[in-house]
């Protein structure tokens, strides 16, 4: 009986969902019987359209950049020309100093990463699905979450010194947080009726953990996990910025001191492709590991 | 039935509920106190919790807390400020035009990737080592999460509601400030959420990285420096009670702003 009211409105929502998309198609069937020039207009005006429309602003901002420097509006040393950085950007790229110093970054990242993602799992699932332990763990970690990950370092410094250590700790706990909240949240949030089907089939304790908690749970999870890797990266910058002698971080300190914009610049922007691509991969694996979830439409 | 639950819940467990909270941080401030009594560890990183409380007194009495956690707060309220509104003022009109987003979209999509902190030595040349690159980076912090947000609670306005505005002839300015903004509010909330959360962050980050002038992670940095780990421990302290309060205010705000939506949502 209940199921029959829930399932009610679902298929109401359907319905009108159709509708609504249905005047659209609808259009494109009459341009494609009224000749090919509309439908080809159709597929510029939604395809093509956005693609060109990108581009003036970003070149019209490196012209600007251009002329800034080929003029000297503002003083070489506070803006290099478009041409210096990407020469520099490919002498630090042919002389290998950059690759070097992106592998350790990524190394130091990873295993940051790593622990975090490690950690914030367990801690999440064991006060997920543990009442007693979350009562006992939550106010305490909720309390330590308080303090922004920066506010540690000063204290972290001082107990583990500015070595591999500061680091990894510093990196693990940022990605930490946002991993257990989430892994937690995304837990309890599974709704009560999943259970109880799984009741009726009278699952195994495993087979509800594997088939039901995880399944149902892992969207907001790999959200955490998304939000985990962000705050990993920022981290990571932070402290290479603070106390490092290599990697990403220390080669922007490095030209800041020399007073070298083109090397901040080129490494400004390495952070920022590393940072994306990253962020695409782990993006592409969700898409991968939710592909159950369009067999239902 | 719930009464047999907790009776037995009681049978297995000697602390209360509500209690449970309790004991790990009594614990830990137990194992301190007696480590720092009995001398566990001659360190002096192991400062007995007694320092630590004298010299948040003698900070609070003197007023160095008041002057140090003014600057650092009013830059970051300051910095907040600008950027929230910005990013507001940007998301709109990224949201409600197409063409604006075609033209601005990718170059804002593509900025955004830096990560945030890279910005600062960059800032650092361009406005100095003072307070006017410190709000000029909490600006930056607080401008992108406002605008992601804002765009996507303009999107996501349900087509529905449009409608109704059209047949009831609303101008412009109607559609803007009684439809499309209120139904895009939640999600205009948690954006400046965000990004209360990310200024404060950036501030210590910007105290940290940029460093002249007074500020809670100037102190912090000073501690240090000094090897006092009272005054870091302190300063921990204070930035994690600054951030608790930023963000209930923050909650708070939300809670009355969305008042009108009513409770329907996860109560089924």
């Amino acid at each position: 009986m209940m199921h029959q009211s829930a399932t009610i409105p679902l298929s109401d929502l359907g319905l009108q969902i159709g509708a609504a998309a249905e005047p659209p198609s609808l259009r494109v069937g009459n341009a494609t019987t009224a000749g090919v020039p509309v439908a080809l207009w159709q597929a510029i005006r939604l395809r093509l359209l956005p693609r060109v429309l990108a581009w003036p602003f970003p070149l019209f901002l490196l012209l600007l950049w251009y002329l800034a420097a080929r003029y000297e509006w503002v003083a070489p040393q506070v803006l290099p020309s478009p041409q210096t950085v990407a020469a520099t950007f490919t002498d630090l790229l042919r002389s290998g100093e950059l690759f070097d110093n992106l592998k350790i970054s990524l190394l130091r990242v990873l295993a940051g990463f790593g622990l975090g993602l490690f950690g914030g799992l367990t801690l999440g699932v064991a006060m997920g699905l543990s009442p007693t332990f979350k009562d006992y763990v939550y106010p305490l970690f909720k309390a330590f979450s308080q303090v922004p990950v920066l506010g540690w370092l000063p204290l972290l410094m001082l107990l583990v010194g500015i070595d591999e250590a500061l680091k990894i700790i510093l990196i693990s706990h940022a990605a930490l947080v946002p991993i257990t909240l989430n892994t937690y949240k995304g837990i309890q949030n599974v709704p009560s009726r999943y259970v109880e089907v799984a009741r009726v089939f009278t699952f195994t304790r495993w087979q509800l953990l594997s088939r039901v908690i995880f399944p149902a749970a892992l969207p907001p999870i790999w959200n955490g996990i998304r939000y985990g890797f962000t705050h990993a990266w920022l981290a990571l910058v932070v402290v290479e910025l603070l106390a490092s002698s290599e990697g990403l971080g220390y080669m922007i300190v490095f030209g800041r001191q020399l007073f070298q914009l083109d090397v901040v610049m080129a490494s400004v922007v390495v952070v920022g492709i590393v940072g994306f691509t990253l962020d695409k991969l782990l993006a592409l694996i969700e898409v991968g590991l939710l592909s159950w979830r369009r067999e239902g439409f | 039935m719930s009464t047999l639950q907790s009776a037995t819940a009681k049978k297995d467990h000697f602390v209360p509920p509500f209690l449970r909270g309790w004991v790990l941080p009594s614990l830990l401030l137990l194992a301190w106190w007696a480590a720092a009594r009995f001398g566990w560890s001659s360190s002096p990183l192991l400062v007995p919790i007694g320092h630590v409380w004298a010299f948040g007194v003698q900070q609070v009495v003197s007023g160095e807390l008041w002057i140090a956690l003014k600057a650092s707060l009013w830059r970051d309220l300051l910095g907040f400020a600008i950027g929230a509104l910005a990013g507001l003022t940007f998301g709109t009109a990224l949201g409600l035009s197409r063409l604006f987003e075609s033209m601005i979209g990718p170059t804002f999509h593509t900025l955004k990737q830096i990560s945030l902190f890279a910005w600062i030595p960059l800032l650092s040349v361009w406005f100095g080592l003072g307070d006017a690159a410190k709000v000029a980076f909490l600006s930056l912090a607080a401008f992108f999460p406002v605008v992601l947000n804002t765009f996507e609670g303009i999107r996501s306005v349900p087509h529905d509601v449009i409608e109704v505005a059209h047949v009831l002839k609303f101008t412009r300015w109607q559609m803007l400030t009684k439809v499309v903004l209120p139904s895009a509010l939640p999600s205009i909330c948690a954006g400046i959420h965000l990004a209360l959360i990310y200024a404060w962050l950036a501030t210590l980050g910007a105290e940290y990285l940029l460093v002249s002038g007074k500020g809670i992670g100037n102190t912090m940095i000073d501690g240090r420096e000094l090897f006092r780990m009272d005054m870091v421990l302190f300063g921990v302290i204070v930035v994690g009670l600054v951030g608790f309060s930023l963000n209930w205010i923050a909650s708070q705000i939300e809670r009355r702003l969305l008042a009108w939506r009513g409770s329907s949502i996860a109560q089924f």
